[in-house]
C-alpha cells in the first residue's frame, strides 16, 4: 500500500514538475527535459506498482528486473540483435532500397507505366504485406535470407512511390530551364531532378526504416534458427520469460529509433537546403 | 473525363480482351493436337492475355499519337490510367503464372523421375499449373481454394447439419471451424474493435496534448518516438499476458489494433489541431472567443483532413495488428492463424487463400475510409 | 473633442529578441475622431501593422497608454467594439459565405434568426447578395475579400481595423474595392484604421494620412486630407490629389533620411 501511495506521490511530483517547466520561457531543451522527467516517472511508478500491488512479476516484470536480464543476457541479446538487424534488416534494406530505386528510375521514362504502376502500388502499400511472411520463409529457408526477403517486399512500394513522386517534384520552371540548355536527360537527371527528389526519397527510406524492422521481427514468429528478436520474443511469451522479452523489446525500439534517426540524419545532410531542415 | 468515355474505354478493353482471348484459343488448339485440355485452356488465357496487353498498348500508343498530333484539348488522362492499370495488372498476372512454372518445376520432375517418365513442356506447364502443395500456386488456385473454403465449405456445412432447425443450421455454417469467412469475421471483428478504441483514445490525447503545454512538451515526444520503434513486436507478450490475467478471445487482439492505430491518430491529430494559422487564431481573439469555440469551429473542423489520413494509416495498422495477434493465440481462429496453420502443414494454398482474402479485408476497409472522407470533405466543402 | 475614439499617448512597444530588444513602437502619439478614415503608411518593419495590433489587444504596448472608445484595448475586444480585416480573406473553406459571415455571430451568441438578418445586410453592403451559399473558393480573390470585410462589419463594431486588406490582389480588382470601401464607410459613417503600402490608396481613401519610419517604429508625420468626402476615381488626376501624394512621399522620405 505504501508503495502505491508512493507511485502517486512520484507521479504528482513528476507532473508538477512538468507543469513548472511548461511556464518557463520555451527554450530547446524544454521538451526533452519535460519528455525524460515523464518517462522516469513511468518507470519509477510501474516499480512500485508491481512491486506494491501484488502482480505477479511473471506478468509484468518491474524494470529492476528487466535491467537485470538485460544483464545477465547481454550475450543472447546481442546474438539476437546481429542475427535480426545485422544480417537480416540490413541487407533486406538494402536490397530493397536499391530494387526500388531501381525500378523507379526505369519505369519513371514512361508515363505509361507510371500511371499503371503508381496507383497499384499505392494499394499494395496498404496491404498487410507481413502476411507474405509464411510464404518465404518457405521459400528462402528459416535463417535469415527469408527475412531479408521480406524486408524486401515490404519497402519496396513505399521507396517505388516516393521516388517516383519525388522524380516528378522538381518545378516546370527549372525543368524548362533545362531544356533551354539543351540538357540529355542523364544531365537533367542528376543535376535537378534526383537532387529535386531527394526530401522525398528520404521520406521513403524513413518509412521504410521502421518497415524493415518490424518485418523481420514478424517475420521471425513463422519460423526461424533458434536464435533472433522475434524467434526471442515469441518463444519469451510462450514460455512466460517476460523479463527477457521486454530486454528483448527495449533492444528493438532502441535499434529502431537509432536506425530511423541515422537516417534522418543523413537526410539532414543530405537536402539541409530544404525548407523542412532548415532552421 | 465523363462517364461515357470510361464506359467507352471499358467496353473497348473488354471486347479486346475476349477477342484475344478466342484468338489464342484457336492458336493453342490448333498448335497442339492432343494433350491435356486444362493446359490448354491456361495456355491460351496466358497467350490471351499477351496479345491483349500488346495490342493495348499499341493502341494506346498510337492513340496518344494522334490526341498529340491534333491541336486539341488535354488528352483523356483517366482512360489512359485505365488502360495503363489494367495493363500492368495483366502484366503481374502473366508474370505470376510464369514464376509458378520456374518455381514448381522442380517438383514436377521430381516426381516424372520417381515415375520414370518423361515430361514435354505442355505437360510440365500442366503440372506446375495444378500441384497440391506448390511453392507458387497459380491465381486460378488460389480462387479455386478460396471458393472451397467459403462456398463449398458452407454449402457442405449446410447438408451436413440437414434435419436440424432452419436457424440453427444457419449458425452452425457461420460458425464452422473450416470456413474462411468465418475467420475473416473473426479477424475483422478485433480490427475494427481495436480500431474504434485506438482512434477514440487518440483523438482524446491529441485534445489533450493541443491545449496542455505540459502534456505537450512531456508525452508528445514519446508519441513520435513510438512511430520509428516496432510495437508490433509487443504483440505476443500482450497477448500472453491478456490470456494470464483471464482475458482470451477477441479483447487480446483488439488491444494490439488499438494501440497500432492509436499512435498514427495521435501524430495527425496534434498536427490538424494545430493546422489553423495565427492569422485565424488572431481573428478568433478579435472576436473575443473562448478556447471552447475555437476548438469546436475552428480546430475540430481545419483537422478533419489530417484525421481521415491518420484514420487510413491507422485502418491499415490495425488490421496486421489483428493479424500478428492471432499468430499467437491461432487457436481462436483468424486470418493470421490460418496462415499459421498452412505455414505448419505446408499447405500453401491455405496461406493464399488467407493472405488474398486478409488483402481484400484491407483494401475494403481502406476504400470504406477513404470513401467516407470524401463524402464528409465535399459536405464540408474541402472539395468541389 | 468629445468624440475621440482612439488615443494613443507615449505609446511603446518592444519586442525581445536575440540580437536585443526591438523597438516596434516608440513614444506614438496619436488621436483618431469618430467617422474619420485613417490611413497608416510606411516602408515595412514601421509598426503601422503592430499599432493596428496594438489596438485590438493582439499586443500588448509595454509603456504609454491607449484608449479604444475610451475603453482598454482588452475591455474593448470584450465589447466587441472593432472588425478586424486581416492580409489575407481568411475564410473558413468549410463554411459557405453566409456560414462565414456567421461565424462571430456564433461566438457572440446572437440569435439566430437575427443573425439571418444581418448576414443579409452586410452581404448587400458589399455587393455579394446572391452568393451566400457560395463555398470561399468558388469565389474570386476580390470577392473573397469582400465577404472578410462583410464578417467584420456583421456585428456592428463601430471600428473597422483593416491590416493591408487589398495587399494581396491586383491593381483592377483594388482599385474597384477602394471605391466600394468608399461608399461603405459614407454609408455606415465608421471610424476605420487601414494599414498599406500603397501611396495613392492611402491619399485616396483617407481623411487622415499616418506617415510612419522604421527602426523604431514612430509617427513622423500625420497629414489631414483636403479632398473632398464624395471622391470619384479620376480625383486622383487632380492637382490637389497629385499634391497630397507628393506631401506623403515626403514625408516617407524624410523618415528615411532621419534613419540613415
Amino acid at each position: 500500500m505504501t508503495l502505491i501511495l508512493a507511485a502517486l506521490v512520484v507521479w504528482a511530483i513528476g507532473w508538477g514538475l512538468n507543469i513548472w517547466i511548461s511556464h518557463q520561457k520555451p527554450g530547446r531543451w524544454q521538451s526533452i527535459v519535460s519528455a525524460i522527467i515523464f518517462g522516469i516517472t513511468l518507470v519509477i511508478m510501474w516499480e512500485l506498482i508491481v512491486r506494491g500491488s501484488g502482480i505477479s512479476p511473471v506478468i509484468l516484470p518491474p524494470p529492476s528486473m528487466i535491467i537485470n536480464a538485460f544483464a545477465t543476457s547481454t550475450d543472447i541479446l546481442a546474438a539476437d540483435f546481429i542475427q535480426t538487424f545485422m544480417k537480416g534488416v540490413l541487407t533486406g534494406y538494402a536490397m530493397g532500397c536499391a530494387a526500388a530505386f531501381l525500378t523507379a528510375l526505369a519505369i519513371d521514362r514512361s508515363d505509361f507505366l507510371k500511371r499503371g504502376l503508381l496507383p497499384i502500388g499505392n494499394f499494395v502499400a496498404a496491404l498487410p504485406i507481413i502476411g507474405m511472411a509464411p510464404i518465404l520463409v518457405m521459400w528462402f529457408g528459416f535463417d535469415w535470407h527469408s527475412k531479408a526477403a521480406v524486408v524486401v517486399i515490404m519497402i519496396f512500394f513505399p521507396i517505388l512511390i516516393n521516388t517516383v513522386q519525388g522524380l516528378d517534384a522538381a518545378d516546370k520552371m527549372q525543368k524548362d530551364l533545362m531544356r533551354t540548355y539543351a540538357a540529355s536527360y542523364w544531365q537533367s537527371l542528376f543535376k535537378l531532378r534526383l537532387p529535386a527528389a531527394a526530401p522525398f526519397i528520404f521520406n521513403g527510406l524513413k518509412i521504410a526504416s521502421t518497415l524493415a524492422l518490424i518485418g523481420a521481427i514478424v517475420a521471425e514468429f513463422f519460423g526461424s534458427p533458434i536464435v533472433g528478436m522475434g524467434f526471442r520474443i515469441s518463444t519469451g511469451a510462450g514460455r512466460l520469460e517476460l523479463d527477457l522479452v521486454w530486454a528483448e523489446i527495449v533492444v528493438a525500439a532502441v535499434a529502431g529509433s537509432a536506425f530511423y534517426g541515422i537516417v534522418a540524419l543523413i537526410e539532414r545532410k543530405a537536402t539541409f537546403w530544404h525548407p523542412s531542415q532548415r532552421k | 473525363m465523363d462517364v461515357s468515355q470510361l464506359l467507352f474505354g471499358v467496353i473497348v478493353s473488354t471486347v479486346l480482351l475476349i477477342s484475344s482471348l478466342i484468338i489464342a484459343a484457336f492458336a493453342v488448339l490448333w498448335l497442339s493436337g492432343t494433350g491435356y485440355l486444362g493446359v490448354k485452356v491456361l495456355a491460351a488465357a496466358v497467350l490471351g492475355v499477351l496479345i491483349f496487353s500488346g495490342v493495348n498498348a499499341f493502341l494506346v500508343k498510337s492513340w496518344t499519337w494522334w490526341k498529340e498530333s491534333k491541336i486539341r484539348p488535354l488528352p483523356d488522362k483517366k482512360l489512359f490510367s485505365f488502360v495503363a492499370i489494367l495493363y500492368v495488372v495483366t502484366v503481374i498476372f502473366a508474370l505470376w503464372y510464369a514464376f509458378a512454372i520456374v518455381l514448381n518445376k522442380n517438383w514436377a520432375y521430381d516426381k516424372a523421375t520417381r515415375g520414370g517418365y518423361e515430361l514435354s513442356f505442355s505437360e510440365l506447364v500442366a503440372d506446375t499449373w495444378s500441384q497440391k502443395k506448390p511453392r507458387l500456386p497459380t491465381p486460378d488456385q488460389v480462387a479455386g481454394e478460396i471458393w472451397k473454403s467459403t462456398g463449398t465449405a458452407a454449402a457442405k456445412k449446410w447438408e451436413r447439419t440437414e434435419g436440424d432447425p432452419f436457424l440453427e443450421r444457419i449458425s452452425e455454417v457461420l460458425g464452422d471451424k473450416r470456413n474462411l469467412i468465418r475467420h475473416a469475421w473473426l479477424t475483422l471483428s478485433a480490427t475494427m474493435l481495436g480500431f474504434v478504441f485506438g482512434t477514440g483514445l487518440g483523438i482524446l490525447l491529441a485534445v489533450g496534448i493541443v491545449h496542455n503545454r505540459a502534456m505537450d512538451n512531456s508525452v508528445m515526444p514519446w508519441v513520435i518516438t513510438s512511430q520509428t520503434i516496432p510495437i508490433l513486436a509487443l504483440a505476443p507478450m500482450i497477448i500472453v499476458v491478456l490470456n494470464a490475467v483471464g482475458l482470451s478471445g477477441l479483447i487480446p487482439k483488439a488491444v494490439i489494433s488499438a494501440y497500432l492505430s492509436f499512435f498514427p491518430v495521435v501524430v495527425g491529430m496534434v498536427k490538424g489541431l494545430r493546422s489553423p494559422d495565427s492569422m485565424q487564431l488572431d481573428q478568433m481573439r478579435t472576436w473575443f472567443a473562448s478556447k471552447a469555440q475555437i476548438f469546436w469551429k475552428l480546430r475540430l473542423p481545419a483537422s478533419v483532413p489530417y484525421l481521415f489520413t491518420s484514420l487510413k494509416i491507422g485502418v491499415a495498422a490495425s488490421l496486421v495488428g489483428a493479424i500478428v495477434g492471432e499468430l499467437t493465440i491461432s487457436q481462436d481462429g483468424g486470418l493470421g492463424a490460418r496462415m499459421l496453420q498452412g505455414n505448419y502443414y505446408g499447405a500453401t494454398l491455405i496461406i493464399w487463400a488467407a493472405l488474398i482474402v486478409a488483402a481484400a479485408l484491407a483494401a475494403v476497409l481502406v476504400s470504406s475510409v477513404g470513401l467516407a472522407e470524401r463524402v464528409t470533405k465535399k459536405r464540408m466543402g474541402f472539395v468541389q | 473633442m468629445d468624440d475621440i475614439v482612439i488615443k494613443a499617448e507615449n505609446l511603446c512597444l518592444t519586442f525581445e529578441t536575440n540580437d536585443g530588444p526591438v523597438h516596434a513602437l516608440k513614444d506614438v502619439d496619436l488621436t483618431i475622431d469618430k467617422g474619420e478614415f485613417v490611413s497608416f503608411i510606411g516602408p515595412s518593419g514601421c509598426g503601422k501593422t503592430t499599432f493596428l495590433r496594438v489596438l485590438a489587444d493582439l499586443e500588448t504596448p509595454t509603456g504609454g497608454t491607449v484608449c479604444v472608445n475610451g475603453m482598454t484595448p482588452r475591455e474593448a475586444r470584450r465589447k466587441r467594439a472593432y472588425g478586424f480585416v486581416f492580409q489575407a480573406a481568411g475564410l473558413y473553406p468549410w463554411r459557405t459565405i453566409s456560414g462565414n459571415i456567421k461565424l462571430p455571430l456564433e461566438i457572440m451568441g446572437i440569435p439566430r434568426a437575427e443573425q439571418k438578418q444581418l448576414v443579409e445586410e452586410v452581404l448587400d453592403l458589399v455587393h455579394l447578395s446572391g452568393f451566400e451559399n457560395k463555398f470561399p473558393w468558388q469565389l474570386s480573390g476580390g470577392m473573397q475579400q469582400r465577404a472578410s470585410i462583410a464578417r467584420a462589419l456583421a456585428f456592428h463594431a463601430d471600428i473597422l481595423l483593416m491590416d493591408e486588406p487589398f495587399g494581396a490582389l491586383d491593381e483592377i480588382v483594388r482599385d474597384h474595392l477602394n471605391e466600394q470601401l468608399l461608399e461603405l464607410w459614407a454609408k455606415t459613417n465608421k471610424t476605420i484604421g487601414f494599414v498599406t503600402h500603397s501611396i495613392p490608396e492611402a491619399v485616396y481613401l483617407s481623411t487622415k494620412i499616418v506617415v510612419m519610419s522604421p527602426r523604431p517604429g514612430r509617427v513622423t508625420e500625420v497629414i489631414e486630407s483636403t479632398l473632398p468626402k464624395e471622391r470619384p476615381l479620376d480625383i486622383r488626376e487632380s492637382p490637389e490629389f497629385l499634391d497630397l501624394a507628393h506631401r506623403v512621399r515626403e514625408g516617407l522620405r524624410a523618415g528615411h533620411e532621419d534613419d540613415a
